[in-house]
């Protein structure tokens, strides 16, 4: 492995925000330190109920206890899970979050608008969810029609030694420390846990997920 | 006589013209975002870590402007030169996909999930099903481009030896740990 080849990735790499690297954590000038800040979308089969899937899309990353305080789901943004049934990677449905009044208004699951990047609201929410406080004891849950939701602040459940990546593609370093560091030890995120029944999503055995952010015209 | 039949014919009009108004749709309030527009592109995921790691800092918004079905095309060869000078010494992963391949596979950053069976980004036998909140992504994705076809090269590149998350997380909904 020829150093050379690490400084001038890292310097690319190092353009754009530096330490903020972690899985999607702050990745592009346009979206860092901002309510569109997505860090990660976690998808995986209920631990509670085999027949329900849970989505999980997190927002606004590195929040310190402090900053989790004052930290609320911006009214203008949109946190939007699209889901491709047919394996074309257009989506098919999808699951769009707005806080809206203090609470998370969940529309979907339900066939788009027009698919892309713009995304128009239809017909009433499926669930309109309590949005649980930073201060409070327990996790409130909304549960409507089969659909459970959570909506605020969460421990970030990413973990990734950055600052020691950052330092081999610098070429501080050669490597990895073991054990690691995990950089986001004691953050936290804004966070949306969806949990539906797999029936809803109109698949045959896959689907394709991701999430997008996009904010009111 | 008369005048009270009229009173009573009125009376019973009023009553059902009121009921009928009771009856309408309309005593349901409308749903306040109907209609709302949302045209401003935010940011976009799926995997961890495609964007900043694969898409060239002066790009990184232009891909979070790009619909998954047209990001092989844009960044599939960008995709491609990165991984190459990430790791000059590439041929293929432990997953058996070449530089082409494994760069098309990342380019359509979409997270494909099973409906049917087991969820999970990485578990030594399933791959790519879903992610679960205690996957570790970061050394599966780094064995993939450090670790060469039997996923042991670069021994200091292939794990970041951070295995687990902060808090653990809960058996039950939501599953994510209380907040800091």
């Amino acid at each position: 492995m020829k150093r050379k080849f690490w400084i001038g990735a890292g310097a690319l790499l190092l353009c754009g925000g530096g330490i903020l690297w972690a899985s999607d954590h702050g990745d592009a000038p346009a979206v860092s330190a901002k309510p569109t800040d997505i860090t990660d979308i976690y998808a995986f089969q209920s631990p509670e109920n085999a027949n329900d899937m849970v989505f999980i899309g997190n927002v606004q990353g590195l929040l310190t206890p402090a900053a989790t305080g004052k930290a609320t789901f911006d009214p203008n943004t949109m946190i939007e899970f699209n889901i491709d049934n047919t394996g074309d990677n257009i989506e098919d449905l999808v699951i769009q979050c707005v806080p809206t009044n203090g609470k998370m208004y969940i529309y979907g699951p339900v066939k788009p608008v027009q698919p892309g990047l713009t995304s128009k609201i239809s017909g009433n929410a499926a669930v309109i969810a309590e949005i649980t406080p930073y201060v409070a004891a327990t996790p409130s849950i909304t549960s409507k029609n089969g659909m459970k939701v959570f909506a605020g602040p969460r421990d970030d459940p990413f973990f990734f030694d950055v600052g020691q990546y950052v330092k081999f593609v610098s070429g501080e370093a050669t490597g990895f420390n073991n054990p690691g560091t995990d950089a986001l030890a004691g953050t936290n995120v804004m966070s949306v846990v969806l949990q539906l029944p797999k029936s809803s999503l109109n698949s045959s055995g896959s689907i394709n997920v991701w999430l997008e952010t996009k904010q009111k015209k | 006589m008369k005048i009270t039949k009229s009173y009573f014919i009125m009376a019973l009009l009023a009553i059902g013209t009121s009921l009928q108004s009771c009856n309408s749709d309309d005593d349901q309030p409308a749903d306040p975002n109907t209609g709302s527009e949302y045209a401003i592109v935010g940011d976009q995921s799926a995997r961890p870590g495609v964007n900043i790691v694969f898409i060239s800092a002066a790009d990184h918004d232009k891909f979070n402007a790009t619909v998954p079905s047209a990001m092989g095309t844009a960044f599939q060869p960008q995709l491609q030169a990165r991984l190459l000078s990430l790791n000059p010494d590439y041929t293929k992963n432990f997953l058996g996909l070449d530089a082409a391949t494994f760069s098309g596979v990342l380019a359509t950053d979409v997270l494909s999930v099973s409906t049917t069976g087991t969820t999970t980004y990485y578990d030594g036998t399933n791959v790519l099903t879903g992610r679960k909140l205690e996957d570790d992504v970061i050394d599966f994705s780094f064995k993939l481009i450090f670790g060469g076809e039997n996923g042991t090269s670069n021994p200091s590149l292939i794990s970041d030896h951070v295995d687990k998350n902060d808090k653990t997380f809960l058996s039950t909904f939501p599953y994510e740990a209380a907040p800091w």
